[in-house]
């Protein structure tokens, strides 16, 4: 399996994020990772790069520890803009996914002798090949699209041929039909090459006709299985301690009515994302 | 002086390199430009335009004390530069080309702190000035710089901390352009980020250090920012953009030096004025479309 998680519980800044998770997400599945504002979906991704350390509880991550195999992991941490000011090719940033930890500089003109340089300039075409970004790729990254940026920087996790792949809210600030292409995308990549993939959330809506399980984080407590196990009025009611209505609409959408206020804490993006009850999401 | 110009391109670039005071001159604007070009082209992708600024400002106090001790102003505006950049470096992790949505608010902040540092280091510049009792005689030439006074030992001198300061620039390489473009990742995929940003403000504190003794405190942006705008503007690549950067710097200088070497007038003024002019054009052939 690829990730396994026994009686686990954090800790973070003195406040219990989450605490006896039991998980396991098996070798290629497509887990989405949904939940609340703070109710440690990010945290969770942290701890399974080995960044946080577990309060209680054991982890292991492609039959290792956590951290240990990091570099068979692409992560794609939570959005990050590229203002239109950011004069660097997405094809440099991409690369930068490969070889940004090695010290140094690489040498002008090293393809002509080295092989390594041939097969690592090959595997970056291959990244963006395979995102669908050479179109673009040799453009300014400030001056792509959003959804130009995100395909980029999931090549930029790619890029080093991982067996999982961590994407922490890759759809946030896409429009539809973006978000709907990027996560046929990672899906297909996911079903193609074996590769695990964790995806974080806020609405599982353009997700429901890819993934295979979601796990569900509310309440510092988790719930996994399919969509029509864990998004129902019964588990999440469960979950939060309060009455939750979890409304199927005729198209197949699923609307959560009742979600109670994410809690606030530190952290400024929190502020810019009130949520009330009644908004769809999963 | 008879400074002679002609059309005649090669008697001019002959008589130029007839004087030693020129040929020192030449050779201190030149490593003092190639070194600014390097590092002023990541400082500004790094967005650290305002924390160069500032480590120019240390100059100031740095030459008084060195002023004061008796010592050679380069070792003070050596030392104080890359004091200051400890210094600015504590003020927070430097700025990155991506960031969350709400990442303003601290780069808001930060951006006041190091201000705050360098009105500190202006203080401290003018409480050093009198107690050294009086005018430091040389003001001028610490504001404006003294190129053609410029000795063989201040030559090699430059030389040596331009060799080294490229040499750590070289190590530094991916990472500190993966922390530049992208520090959250690049701290995720264990780059020593906080570790990379400061020993880069050191190197940037050297670069100011060594060009500030060449076009004096004010002018220092004309060989540390304009040639890596200019470049900037005209391509995103990487190894194009810093030889263009270097290629830009030199041209500045030794035109600015000749210029003034003809006409008499200050050489600083000659090489902001074609900084300037040149990132105009390239601006300008931006948004026309000539280049992307």
């Amino acid at each position: 399996m690829a990730v396994e998680l026994r009686d686990a519980s954090v800790r973070l800044g003195g406040r219990s994020v989450w605490s006896e998770v039991d998980l396991v997400v098996g070798e290629g599945e497509f887990v989405a990772v949904l939940g609340p504002n703070g109710a440690g979906k990010s945290t969770l991704l942290g701890v399974l790069l080995g960044l946080l350390a577990l309060e209680r509880g054991s982890v292991s991550v492609l039959g290792g520890g956590a951290g240990a195999h990091n570099d068979r992991i692409g992560y794609l941490p939570q959005r990050r803009v590229f203002d239109a000011s950011t004069r660097v090719r997405g094809v440099d940033v991409v690369r930068l996914g490969l070889d940004g930890r090695r010290w140094g500089v690489p040498l002008p003109g090293a393809e002509r002798f080295s092989a390594r340089a041939r097969s690592e300039r090959a595997r970056v075409a291959e990244a963006i090949e395979r995102v669908g970004a050479s179109g673009y790729a040799r453009r300014p990254i400030g001056e792509c699209s959003g959804g130009e940026q995100q395909r980029l920087l999931i090549a930029q996790a790619l890029v080093r041929r991982p067996r999982m792949l961590l994407l922490d809210e890759p759809l946030d600030g896409l429009d539809l039909p973006n978000q709907a292409s990027v996560a046929g995308l990672v899906q297909e990549i996911c079903r193609t090459q074996g590769v695990t993939v964790l995806l974080v959330a806020h609405d599982v809506n353009p997700l429901l006709p890819y993934l295979d399980r979601v796990l569900y984080l509310a309440g510092g407590r988790a719930a996994m299985g399919t969509p029509a196990e864990v998004v129902t009025s019964e588990t999440l009611s469960d979950l939060y301690g309060s009455a939750i209505e979890v409304l199927r609409t005729s198209d197949g959408r699923v609307v959560v009515v009742g979600q109670p206020e994410a809690p606030h804490h530190h952290g400024p993006r929190h502020e810019l994302r009130g949520r009330g009850p009644g908004q769809v999401l999963g | 002086m008879n400074a002679h110009f002609t059309l005649d391109l090669a008697a001019d670039v002959r008589e130029l390199l007839a004087y030693p005071f020129m040929v020192n001159a030449l050779q201190a604007a030149g490593i003092a430009a190639v070194m600014a070009a390097v590092t002023g082209w990541f400082m500004v992708l790094r967005r650290e335009t305002f924390a160069g600024h500032t480590l120019s400002m240390m100059s100031f106090p740095g030459a008084a004390a060195a002023a004061l001790a008796g010592l050679p102003l380069a070792a003070g505006y050596f030392a104080f530069c890359a004091g200051g950049a400890l210094v600015v470096a504590g003020t927070g992790v430097a700025g990155t080309g991506s960031r969350p949505a709400s990442g303003r608010g601290a780069e808001a902040q930060r951006a006041a702190a190091i201000g705050t540092v360098g009105a500190g280091a202006l203080a401290i510049g003018f409480v050093l000035l009198s107690v050294y009792g009086g005018v430091l005689e040389n003001l001028e030439s610490l504001l404006f710089g003294s190129i053609f006074g410029v000795t063989r030992g201040e030559v090699l001198t430059l030389a040596i901390v331009a060799v080294c300061t490229l040499a750590c620039l070289a190590v530094l390489g991916r990472p500190l352009l993966f922390a530049s473009v992208d520090g959250m990742l690049a701290g995720a995929s264990g780059v020593p980020v906080g570790a990379v940003s400061t020993a880069f403000l050191v190197l940037l504190g050297l670069a100011v250090a060594a060009t500030a003794q060449i076009t004096g405190i004010l002018l220092v942006f004309a060989l540390l920012v304009a040639p890596a705008a200019i470049a900037r503007e005209l391509t995103p690549r990487i190894a194009l953009g810093l030889t263009l950067s270097v290629v830009f710097g030199l041209t500045v200088a030794w035109l600015g030096l000749a210029l003034s070497y003809f006409t008499n007038y200050s050489a600083g003024f000659f090489t902001t004025s074609a900084a300037v002019a040149l990132f105009a054009l390239a601006r300008a052939a931006r948004r026309l479309g000539v280049v992307r």
